[in-house]
């Protein structure tokens, strides 16, 4: 009879490999995620610049907005930040940034010497909004139109290529005029 | 012409891959000892087959032949010679030849080493190796060859070797790892080979025990390089970020170190063997699972090889293969065993059970967090926040209960401890290691609750082991007596230990009390941590090689003295346009200084990151530490016995030189076979 248990091991290893086999091939930065479709979550959470002042859904009320997931602890979210100021000042995106699982100071640090690409910051130290949406790490980008309807999700490091291919088009799509 | 002979010199290697994995086998298991003689030419002529075509590939790239694809895409003609040396497993098909290439340079190892094992077992042996490495050549020849051929358009120059890798530690990190990898092999060939017999007995153990060693040491080593490589070349400072490549070198190394305990108590006392024969499985299924991982795309990863799903299906089929018919032999073949117990509750095994479970608890907090964006993906739940925070949370306590449960293990007896005798021996290490412990945050001026914790594990398991040391070496004829008659395998033991505490005590302290400083400078302007100031003297330009460089001059001082000059750099390669941040380092034992150039941030302005390092280099210094213990284990006289043991009585046998380590073991003389 117990020689039935020595299988346990050969069972859990073919539950793996079918997970495994599904990744294949799959763009394993473009994630779905549940919330596409739906608005951005309820939270009610304390800007980064200033603990006064409390942020909520409503702050994506009448712009497309990219809202972007980072952290000091990441060094992706360092990777893309250039090219973050660069989508900011140079094509005038609107973004809205996440701090997630992070200190505030050292975060208001990094934006002081690395640039602020980010027209307001919400303070998520306890990753609780990035729970609600899904986020598994950083950085993760959200295209979230006027309505505030999550559009789109992107896992990974946001670049030049990723702005002109993916985010641009649906930027404009949901912006109206562009 | 010559990369020809080189893929027919692949296609060679593969036939007697071929021959490899099935002849001695059939003679094993029909007896015919003619059939099983063959293993051993067989054995070094895969190897040399395979040692040439890695020879003409490193020959294409010092000859600059871009008509090879793999070469053009992969060098240039300006890149140093030792760099066009290193690129040759620099992206995947060279990396795959090289992982080949040991995989059967360890086969012949075992050939040369093996010659007092029985014929049939080590036949058996060498045809699992061949079986394996008849599955990596076919992926080699079906879907990656490194040699094919851009015909008739060669391109006039390469394309270049990824400037992150144009590194002295990507010359010695890849091959280190793989030695690693591959290694474990040997330990999973003898437990397939144990497993057909049904000979789990001590002498299998014993055999698979130092080619065990060597891997995990070589694994060790070259998870220490990958770490030290990112220190210093990506340019921020981290050390280990839970990169899901990093990952999967951690996972074979923690079932591995699950292992090398496991099989201890599996030769001295017999019992555990369904357990270690599984971790052996385990700890190669993890080797390859972290191949897969890497080489098919299925993760993001700062250094994943591009990714390709014929590729990721091809691997996961050797996966697939290789660890069903493993697990499906197991599950048949490991002896179910309702052996009395002959362990008390404080006995030596009982704390190397433990030890086993918690490297299973790392291990899969570890694996979870790697695979969770899969599994969550293929189940639709994407409802979960874990990243680096989720490992530092829940990793550092399973760390730091390895560790308070060694102090106590090193004093353990095999089958019983007596608790007030242990009591009394634990007394000296818990005063020292909280003595420790609160030193260490006053001298660096804070308290932190996590300090204080890893401080006393890092100090408890370097005490216990020093006294454990004190103790053995206690002889009438003087101490450096007593010293001596302790056993190479005894000392090994010893530093493998003093190894993580020293590699605790580095991530524990550099973790919480490094410093971090990101800044805005301008040249002349001067920015400090503590009693130290970085002046940001000049900034200037600089041609290398391959490169072109603006390089900063930084002067350091402590309260007015310097201290060193430091030259970060930003480079950008001229081929592939990227651009690399070099930092500038000042090392040493206690403390690093460690300065990056960032970004121009304004006309005459730029970001600087200052950190200041305490015991980051304990991190690697401990993990050669455990390497050096790992092979000095292995040079343990009791490896090299002259007489052949017969195997069927073998278990009997293992006392024969493996006392003197354990002169104070009561149990050493009844290594029981329970089989």
């Amino acid at each position: 009879m117990r020689r039935v248990f020595l299988f346990i091991p050969m069972l859990l290893a073919i539950i793996l490999g079918v997970t495994l086999y599904a990744g294949i091939g799959k763009d394993s930065t473009a994630l779905e995620s549940e919330l596409i479709g739906d608005p951005v979550p309820m939270f009610e959470l304390a800007s980064l610049e200033d603990a006064d002042v409390t942020l909520g859904p409503e702050l994506f009320r009448g712009h497309v907005s990219l809202m972007n997931v980072w952290g000091t602890w990441c060094p992706a979210c360092r990777d893309e930040h250039g090219d973050l100021v660069w989508l900011a000042r140079e094509k005038g995106v609107r973004i809205v940034g996440l701090n997630y699982k992070d200190t505030r100071a050292k975060a208001i640090e990094w934006l002081d010497t690395l640039g602020d690409p980010y027209s307001v910051n919400i303070y998520d130290p306890e990753g609780r909004l990035g729970y609600d949406m899904g986020v598994y790490g950083a950085p993760e980008t959200f295209v979230i139109d006027k309505e505030g309807i999550v559009r789109y999700r992107h896992v990974g490091v946001v670049d030049e290529k990723v702005w002109e291919t993916t985010l641009e088009p649906l930027v404009r799509e949901y912006g109206g005029e562009g | 012409m010559l990369p020809e002979l080189g893929q027919f010199s692949l296609i060679l290697a593969l036939l007697l891959a071929c021959l490899l994995a099935t002849v001695p086998l059939v003679g094993s298991l029909t007896g015919r000892d003619g059939l099983q003689a063959f293993a051993r030419p067989l054995a070094a002529g895969q190897f040399v087959f395979l040692a040439v075509a890695f020879g003409i590939l490193t020959h294409a790239f010092m000859v600059d032949d871009f008509s090879v694809s793999y070469v053009a895409n992969n060098s240039n003609s300006m890149l140093p010679w030792y760099y066009k040396f290193s690129a040759v497993w620099g992206s995947h098909e060279g990396s795959l030849l090289l992982w080949t290439m040991i995989l059967a340079g360890w086969t012949l190892a075992v050939a040369i080493f093996s010659r007092r094992l029985p014929a049939a077992m080590i036949a058996q042996v060498l045809a699992i190796m061949g079986m394996i490495c008849v599955g990596f050549l076919l992926f080699m020849l079906i879907t990656s060859s490194p040699f094919v051929r851009i015909l008739p358009d060669v391109p006039a120059d390469g394309a270049d070797l990824n400037p992150l890798l144009q590194d002295f530690g990507l010359i010695v990190h890849p091959p280190m790892l793989y030695m690693g990898y591959v290694g474990f092999s040997v330990a999973f060939a003898f437990a397939i080979a144990a497993l057909i017999n049904g000979r789990l007995d001590a002498a299998w153990a014993r055999w698979s025990r130092p080619w065990t060693t060597v891997a995990w040491a070589f694994l060790s080593i070259g998870i220490a390089l990958g770490s030290w490589w990112a220190y210093y070349e990506l340019g921020w400072g981290g050390w280990w970020f839970w990169d899901p490549v990093e990952n999967a070198s951690l996972l074979p190394w923690l079932a591995g170190t699950a292992l090398v305990h496991s099989l201890a108590v599996t030769e001295k006392r017999g019992v555990f063997k369904s357990w270690t024969v599984l971790l052996a499985i385990l700890t190669f299924s993890l080797s390859l699972l972290g191949a897969f991982l890497v080489r098919s795309g299925v993760l993001t990863s700062v250094h994943a090889f591009a990714s390709d799903p014929e590729r990721g299906k091809f691997l996961l089929a050797l996966l697939a293969i290789t660890i069903i018919s493993s697990l499906t032999l197991y599950a048949f073949r490991a002896p179910v065993v309702h052996s009395r117990v002959r362990y008390g509750s404080l006995s030596r095994e009982v704390f190397l059970l433990l030890n086993n479970v918690l490297m299973m608890a790392a291990l899969l907090l570890v694996l979870v967090g790697t695979l969770y964006p899969l599994i969550l993906d293929y189940l639709d739940l994407g409802r979960i926040s874990i990243g680096e925070p989720f490992y530092n949370l829940t990793f550092s306590p399973v760390a730091i209960a390895v560790a308070l449960l060694m102090g106590v293990g090193i004093f353990s007896r095999w089958k019983k401890t007596d608790a007030g005798w242990l009591g009394k021996h634990l007394l000296w290490p818990a005063a020292w290691s909280l003595v420790i412990a609160v030193l260490v945050p006053l001298w660096h001026g804070s308290f932190e609750p996590w300090a204080f914790i890893g401080c006393f594990a890092a100090a408890w398991v370097a005490v216990a082991t020093l006294q454990d040391v004190w103790h053995k070496s206690a002889s009438r004829h003087g101490r450096w007596h007593g010293a001596q008659r302790q056993s190479r395998s005894y000392y090994g033991m010893v530093l493998g230990h003093l190894g993580l505490a020293i590699t605790m005590a580095g991530a524990t302290v550099v973790s919480n009390y490094g410093i971090e400083r990101d800044v805005r400078m301008s040249p002349g302007d001067t920015a400090s941590i503590g009693e130290l100031q970085f002046e940001f003297a000049a900034i200037g330009n600089r041609e290398g090689a391959n490169f072109t460089a603006q390089t900063a001059q930084v002067n350091v001082s402590k309260n007015g003295d310097p201290i060193t000059t430091l030259y970060p750099e930003k480079r950008q390669y001229r081929v592939q346009q990227s651009i690399m941040t070099e930092a500038g380092i000042d090392g040493g034992l206690f403390r690093d200084l460690f300065v990056a150039l960032g970004e121009q941030v304004g006309d005459n302005a730029w970001a600087m990151r200052l950190q200041y390092k305490p015991l980051v280099r304990w991190l690697w210094l401990g993990a050669i530490f455990m390497a050096v213990g790992g092979l000095l284990a292995v040079a343990d006289k009791r490896y090299r016995i002259k007489e052949k043991l017969p195997a069927a009585k073998a278990g009997a046998g293992t006392k024969t030189g493996a006392g003197t380590g354990r002169g104070t073991d009561p149990g050493n003389d009844s290594a029981e076979v329970t089989a």
